[in-house]
């Protein structure tokens, strides 16, 4: 119970924060003067009209890019509490780890030799 | 009624972090525009009051005075949402952050894990905020930002993980206090690579020059911000430079001993600068970062963008990869004088 009211802060920290955004939004609305015109809510796109839609396909490597994180950021959260207890673990700890590690890094020479870290 | 004031005690506690980060975070501004100003041969805004100092007072004024323009074409209540997103982790980030021994609002064993998912939650907004504004550039800003907040948070998730090795824990404050005996315990010297790539990987998780491609001025004008104007925008500036402060205190919490004295274990110079408080050290730190920051900016062109995706995975990520097998093992074998403390 006493680890969980450390929490406590944490959650109405949140809490201000997020209002304060919200006050800081609404203060301006109100301070601020409103003459909207369909010219200035127009988006912005060097000063015509906007061509087409903006939400256009893009390119398929910031895609690869995220599939990578996934992964990798996988590996992050399983090393954070390996690294916070290695003192403490036997060799058969760090061998399973070398283990997923290894694989891991084998996946990404894969990945480099296969052109999914290339742009342009 | 224990619980109510118990509750008071702790919004105050919060007020007491949040108004000094954001007067910070007003002359940070400041400084920023001085000090390239003098590296520019210039004098930078001396106008408004003695020095200018009164200059982020009134950048504030304009800014909420600022009509603010919902583009006609945007997810209203989304595009609205979004610098609310991004303000609310760069600020939070901060209830973790021990300034001192014992000078912390939550001291929670998962700090650092906090910090590291504070630190990635704000992509969210900045994405939401490209797509809700439907419009070309940012759009465009979103996507890289998207893409390179993600690519850098790999290699500093390894940085942090060297330090998890060396310190044996993810409590800041125990992080700090297995730095201390002298300045030569401090985790940037054996841990000298992960700390240029946590310092570089920072400086692109912020968008900071010259990492920028995601609001480059010259290719894609402002990036995910472009259709904001007024209040919307001072919350995205508030958290930009909200985020760089943090960035600079986890810098100095985790590799430069945050609180703990430069001069601890020297004899002489101990006693003498035996009154100054930590806090004052975690500062004059975090300074030197910020000071980085802006000294960076001054100096470097912006990258391209191939060549920012090739830094972070082909260069930083591999060091990190490298380096954490270096100091397990290095921890496993208990090689001193840095990794044979009993741990926690």
């Amino acid at each position: 119970m006493y680890m969980l009211a450390n929490y406590l802060p944490i959650v109405i920290f949140i809490g201000i924060a997020l209002l304060l955004g919200a006050i800081l939004l609404v203060a301006g609305f109100v301070l601020s003067q409103k003459k909207p015109n369909a010219a200035k809510l127009a988006p912005y796109e060097c000063g015509f009209d906007a061509m087409e839609n903006a939400r256009l396909p893009f390119d398929v490597r910031f895609y690869l890019v995220a599939i990578l994180f996934i992964i990798f950021d996988l590996e992050t959260a399983f090393l954070f509490p390996w690294a916070v207890v290695l003192r403490h673990l036997s060799w058969f700890g760090v061998a399973s780890m070398g283990l997923f590690l290894g694989l891991l890094v084998l996946g990404f020479i894969y990945e480099w030799k296969k052109g999914a870290l290339e742009w342009e | 009624m224990d619980t109510i004031m118990n509750l008071l005690w702790i919004a105050l506690k919060i007020l007491a972090i949040v108004l000094p980060l954001t007067i910070s975070v007003a002359y940070l501004t400041l400084a920023e525009r001085k000090v390239i100003a003098y590296m520019h041969s210039r004098i930078g805004p001396n106008r408004v009051g003695f020095l200018g100092l009164l200059q982020p007072f009134a950048d504030v004024l304009k800014l909420l005075l600022k009509e603010m323009v919902i583009p006609s074409q945007s997810n209203r209540y989304l595009f609205l949402a979004a610098p609310v997103l991004v303000l609310a982790p760069a600020l939070a980030a901060w209830a973790v952050i021990p300034f001192s021994k014992g000078l912390v609002l939550a001291n929670i064993n998962a700090g650092l894990l906090y910090i590291f998912m504070m630190s990635s939650l704000s992509v969210y907004g900045v994405l939401i905020a490209g797509w809700a504004s439907n419009s070309k550039y940012a759009m465009l800003g979103a996507l890289r930002a998207a893409a390179q907040t993600v690519s850098y948070e790999i290699a500093m998730g390894f940085a942090f993980v060297g330090v998890l090795l060396a310190a044996g824990s993810m409590n800041l404050q125990t992080i700090v206090l297995a730095q201390s005996g002298n300045i030569l315990h401090w985790y940037f010297l054996p841990l000298l690579p992960l700390f240029f790539v946590y310092w570089i990987s920072g400086v692109a998780e912020t968008n900071r020059h010259p990492f920028d491609m995601v609001e480059g001025e010259s290719e894609i004008v402002a990036g995910f911000h472009v259709e904001y104007a007024g209040a919307g925008f001072a919350l995205f500036f508030l958290a930009e430079y909200a985020n760089m402060i943090l960035i600079s205190a986890v810098a100095s919490l985790l590799f430069l001993g945050g609180w703990l004295s430069p001069f601890e274990g020297i004899p002489l110079l101990e006693n003498v600068f035996a009154f100054v408080p930590g806090l004052v050290w975690f500062v004059l730190k975090m300074g030197f970062f910020l000071f980085l920051y802006i000294w960076l900016r001054a100096t470097f062109p912006r990258y391209r963008y191939d060549q920012v995706m090739r830094l972070g995975w082909k260069v930083l990520i591999p060091i990190t990869l490298i380096w954490i097998v270096v100091v397990s093992f290095a921890v496993k074998f208990n090689i001193g004088p840095w990794f044979n403390q009993a741990g926690v």
